[in-house]
Parts: C-alpha cells; structure tokens; sequence
C-alpha cells in the first residue's frame, strides 16, 4: 500500500509541476490543482497508513496508533483541502479576468509579439 | 508569572486578531453604500488595535523574566490546544504592522478606498493574517493565518482592477499557491517526525529524535524554510514582487511592505526555536544557509537599487535589500546583531510604507502638467478606476524660466522633506534610524563573536555582509538622489501637486515615526537587543508555553475531560 500511496503521490506531483510550467493559465491551474492533491494525500499518508483502522478511541482497546488510525492528519487535510479549493477558485476568476483584459490564455497576458 | 501571564490581561493577547476579525465580518454586512460607515468602523477598529498592540508591547517589556505570555484560546493545555504566544518580538512585529495599517487606511480614505467595494473588510482581514502569524505558536496554524494574510492581499493587490494589477496578481498567487504547498509538504513532514504542531513542543522534542530520522527533520525544516524565504522575496524567488508591489495601489503596496517581513519572522522564529546554539547535534543547521541566501538577494537588491529608473522599482528593490540583509543577519546568531537588524526592521519598513505612499503624490504632480484629467479625484463610485497612467517618457522640463523670485509651494516642500527623510532612512545615511541601525550591525559583525570565529568561512560571510551593507546604501542613495532630481527639481515650471490633508496625515505620520525612531534610538534598541536575547535563549519560550495551564471553570469541576 505504501508503495502505491507513494507512486500515487508522485505522479500527481510530477504532473503538476509539468502543468505549473506551461504557458496557458488554464493549464497553470490544472497544474496547482494536481499538486494540492498530491500535498493532500502526502499530508494524509504522514499519518501512517493502516486499513480499517479508525481514529476515535473505543472501550476496551489500548489507546496508541497500532490500534488506531491518527486523527490529526485527517484533520489537517480538511483545512488544507477547503483553503486549497478556496485559493483555487481565487486563481479561476483571475484567470478569466486576465483572459478577459488581454484577450489570450498566455500567462504573461500575450503570445508573442501579439501586443 | 509576570502581570501579562497572570489573568486579565491575558486576554488582550487574543484581541489583535478578533478585533480586525469582528469589524471585517461587520463590514462584509454593508454594501456600497454604506462607505462612510464603514471606513469610520476600519479607522476606529485600526487606532484601537494600535492601542493594544502598544499596550502589549509595554506590558510585555516590562513583564518579570520569561517576558513570555500565553494565551490558550481553547482552554487545552499546551500540546493539544492552539496556543498564542506573545514575547517581545511578536509584540515588536504587531506594533509595526498596526502603526502602518493605520498610516494605510489613512491614505486610502482620501480617493482609493472608492476603488472597490469590500476594500476596507479585505483591509482588516489583511490585518487580521499577519496578527495571527505573528502571535500564533502552532505551526499549523501558522499556515492557517499565512492564507488567511495572503487571500487579503490577493484582493487587496487587485483592488482597482486594470490589466496590469490582473496580470501580476496571477504570478503573484501562482507562486504563493505553489509556496503555500511547500509549507504544508515541511510543516507534514515535521509532524511526521515529532508527532506534534506546537512549535514549543516541537523544539523540546527535536532533541530527542533517532539520528535515522533527522534527515527526514532537516529535509522537511528545509521545505519548511523555502516557502518562508519565498515569502520573504529571498532571491532567486523574488521575482514576484517586482510586478506585484508596483502594480498595487500605493495604500495596499504599503501595507505588504510588512509582508515581506512575516517570512523573516517566521524563519527567525523556527530557527531559533528549533537550532539553538547549545544544542550540539542540531547545532545552527542551515545558518551558512540562510545567510548566503541573504548575501545573496542583498547583491541582487543592490543591483536592482542602483539601476532603479522610477521610484516604485526602487522602492520595490530596497524592500528586497532589506530582507536580504535581515535574513543574513539572522543567520549569524549573534543577539547584538540580531538585535540591530531588528532595529533595522523598524525603519525599513517605515521608509519603504512612507515612500509608496509619496509615489502617488509625486506621479500626481507629473501627470498634472500633462493631463490634469488624469488625475482628477473622483466623488463618487468608479468601481473599475484604471489606476492612472504612468508615462514614463513624460516631458520633463521644457520651459526654462528664471527660478528667482518664485516662492516653493508648501506642498513640494513637504513631499521633498519626506522624500529626504525616507530616502536617508534607506540608505542608512546619518542623521536617520537606518544609520543607526547598520552602525549596530557593522559594530556586531565585527566584535569577536562572529568575524574571529574560528571557521573561515564564517569570516569571509561577515566581511562580504559587511561590505554588501555599505555598498547597498551607496546604491540606494545614487538611485534616490537621481530620482529626487528627476521628481522634484527637474520640473520646475510644473504647477504645484494637489495634495488634500488626509494624504498628508498618513505620510507625515510615517516620517515622524522615522524621526521618532531616531529620538527614542536608545530605548528602542534596548527593547530590540533584549528581544534578541529572549529569542537565542529558546527554552524560556518552550517552559512558558508548556507550563500554560488551562483556566479552571468557577464551579470546580476540570477545564478539559
């Protein structure tokens, strides 16, 4: 499981940073969308990965993560991915705003010697 | 227990980020209409911030030993709960980000806060980040309140739209996005290995962990480290606030001149907390780090100082040669050196706040003798004001008439003594607060404790500090004496800048706090020095956060199951 969390990760990393260096905005946002993602699950895998195990302690069992899953990244992973849908919903509008004022999706608000 | 720890007071600690929290909430309730209300509402919540921000600072200074005061905002005892932790560099840092907020507000009121409809709740929000930031002691949370400061500004750097400010604002939140994923990878990766977020609990900790893992501890403090510098506009990842900072409208452009200083805030307060000197494994890790990458924006800011051909780039670039020479100074873990660079924080700051806000006024003397409509205040609504055109090859001076007998305008006397003044400050050139303040550093550099170190190449960094600090205020003056002629002297046939009273305030205000800086040099680089000190001595903020103790309910029972 590791393994696959971990080529899961990377490949959602490396795409997004291929997407980050593009010159299209809309691929820019593709681009941060993906390596949020990949923050995310990184956030969530720090929290060892462990199969039906749960975060909230129940009678009777001893209380330390061999027998339960840690709450804390879980936790962590909502605010991260709620302000990474927040951020990334910012970044949409600017990107049509710009697409709006310049008329191209070139990151630097023009193609060539368009202007 | 110091007055600050003991009870009431304590509460205060809370106030700098629910006070601007609270008016920001109130002020999304009104629309447009309602401008007037709401700019009184922003004023009076930004001179009552102002006031316990100061009142934290004097309580915090003269608080018994620790000098530390916790507040638990959940009532949790320390590693569970969220804490805020307030010591004499938090409290150094709030006073400074009030005092320009205000200043900020001050000047937007004249014409820009007509710009935008919900400038004055981003405003406070903007406030309400960089409080959290500086007060909070949870690594998490930390990054909460860094987004929480950074969504503000992405408003705030739009606020009046037009092409340009778009345009840089989408480099400026790609970059932040991607910085903002980097905090998160360092801070998971700190979780990983200490199994905690309180950055107390963390220090206390890192002592402790196997040697197996502390490449996974410096790996992830590494991460950690690359998004605050990235932050800090730290070179080579400043590319950003060149666009950014110019295309801004000048009141949000001097407000993020305190931005720039949370990144070296928050590295200040990780390094220190977590590689202090006496810890011999984890002894400095990333110091020689730090300060080649301070050494080396500080060349690059230089650089850019020296070619500045308009006062926004050269105000834009002194901004990154003063994170250059902060971080450097950081990294040589001297307390006077720290303590002077603290100093030098202050008037930077103030300089660089005072000088965006004097760029609109002295463009606006510019643009008048071309077209006075450009400059025309309006009254009412412009939800989409192009911010005014900048010609950049504008005529100088073509009329040659005879300058005797001509009276100066009140009004370019008072723009020139404050571009004087500003421009002093910058480049450290006596009588002002940044003469003072490289006079601390030069001295601290080269006393025993960092150039007789026994490595060379702790030597070689504090001669080429040395050397990069008088040559940057050798730039910064050729740049500011050149654009001072160009601005001021060059047009002298110009009619005189319009200049109403509620823009002079603001930037009479930042002077004054300059000059103020200069008066009070001996108490304030007291304050600083022993700010310094409490900050190389980590384990008495570790002791005062982990002996914070949750408030007992009246009847008796226990605060938290």
């Amino acid at each position: 499981m590791e393994v696959i969390v971990s080529i899961a990760i990377g490949v959602l990393g490396g795409s997004g940073v291929w997407l980050l260096l593009r010159p299209r905005t809309f691929q820019v946002l593709l681009g941060l969308s993906l390596l949020s993602y990949a923050v995310n699950l990184f956030i969530f895998a720090m929290g060892s990965l462990s199969i039906r195990a749960e975060p909230i302690i129940v009678a009777g069992r001893p209380a330390d993560l061999l027998h339960y899953t840690d709450p804390m990244p879980q936790a962590l992973v909502l605010t991260a991915i709620v302000i990474g849908f927040a951020t990334t919903a910012l970044f949409l509008v600017i990107l049509l705003a710009l697409r709006g004022l310049s008329g191209t999706d070139h990151v630097d608000g023009r193609d060539e010697e368009a202007r | 227990m110091s007055g600050i720890v003991a009870d009431a007071p304590s509460h205060l600690i809370a106030a700098p980020i629910l006070l601007p929290l609270l008016s920001a909430a109130l002020m999304l309730l009104g629309g447009a209409r309602w401008r007037r209300w709401k700019a009184t509402l922003n004023v009076a919540s930004c001179v009552v911030g102002a006031g316990i921000c100061t009142s934290l600072l004097v309580a915090v200074d003269a608080a018994a030993a620790p000098a530390v005061g916790v507040y638990l905002p959940s009532n949790w005892p320390a590693p569970f709960g969220i804490v805020l932790v307030l010591d004499r560099l938090s409290a150094l840092m709030l006073v400074l980000t009030a005092f320009i907020g205000l200043t900020s507000l001050l000047f937007a009121l004249s014409r820009w806060q007509r710009a935008g409809v919900h400038f004055h709740s981003l405003f406070q929000l903007q406030l309400m980040g960089l409080n959290g930031a500086f007060l909070t002691g949870d690594l998490f949370n930390l990054f909460v309140f860094f987004e929480v400061m950074l969504v503000a500004s992405y408003g705030l750097l739009l606020h009046g739209s037009g092409e340009r400010r778009v345009h840089a604002g989408l480099h400026y939140i790609a970059v932040n996005l991607l910085a903002s994923s980097l905090f998160l990878i360092g801070a998971a990766m700190l979780y990983g290995v200490t199994g905690t977020l309180n950055l107390a609990d963390m220090a206390r900790k890192l002592v402790e962990i196997p040697s197996a893992d502390r490449g996974l501890l410096h790996v992830g403090v590494g991460i950690l480290g690359i998004a605050f510098v990235a932050k800090a506009a730290v070179w080579p990842l400043n590319f950003w606030l060149l666009p950014a900072y110019t295309a801004a409208s000048p009141p949000a452009a001097a407000l993020f001149a305190v931005m720039t200083k949370v990144g070296f805030y928050a590295v200040l307060r990780i390094w220190t907390l977590f590689f202090p000197s006496g810890n011999s494994d984890n002894f400095l890790f990333g110091a020689d780090a730090l300060i080649w990458i301070g050494l080396a924006t500080l060349a690059f800011g230089t650089i850019g100082v020296w070619g500045a051909q308009r006062l926004d780039r050269l105000v834009a670039f002194s901004l990154i040669v003063s994170s250059g020479t902060l971080l450097a100074a950081a990294g040589f873990d001297v307390p006077a050196l720290t303590g002077g660079a603290l100093y030098y924080l202050l008037g930077s700051t103030v300089a660089a706040s005072a000088l965006f806000l004097l760029i609109e006024l002295l463009e606006r003397s510019r643009l008048l003798a071309d077209d006075p409509a450009l400059v025309e205040i309006p009254r009412e609504g412009a939800p989409f004001m192009e911010p005014p055109g900048l010609p950049l090859d504008a005529n100088l001076d073509d009329d040659e008439r005879a300058l005797i007998g001509r009276a100066v305008p009140a009004a370019l006397v008072f723009l020139s003594v404050a571009f004087a003044c500003c421009a002093l400050v910058t480049a450290g050139l006596p009588p002002f607060s940044g003469f003072l303040a490289k006079v601390v550093m030069l001295t601290a550099l080269l006393n025993p404790g960092s150039l007789g170190r026994e490595s060379a190449a702790a030597g070689l960094a504090a001669w080429s500090l040395l050397t990069l600090l008088i040559v940057s205020g050798l730039a910064s003056m050729i740049a500011a004496v050149r654009l001072g002629i160009r601005y001021l002297w060059a047009p002298a046939g110009r009619p005189a800048p319009m200049l109403r009273l509620i823009e002079c305030i603001p930037v009479a205000i930042l002077v004054t706090l300059c000059v103020g800086l200069l008066i009070g040099a001996s108490p304030v680089l007291h304050f600083t020095q022993a700010a310094a000190e409490t900050l190389l001595e980590p384990q008495r903020y570790i002791e005062a956060v982990m002996s914070a103790r949750p408030v007992m309910p009246p009847t008796g029972g226990n605060a938290a199951p």
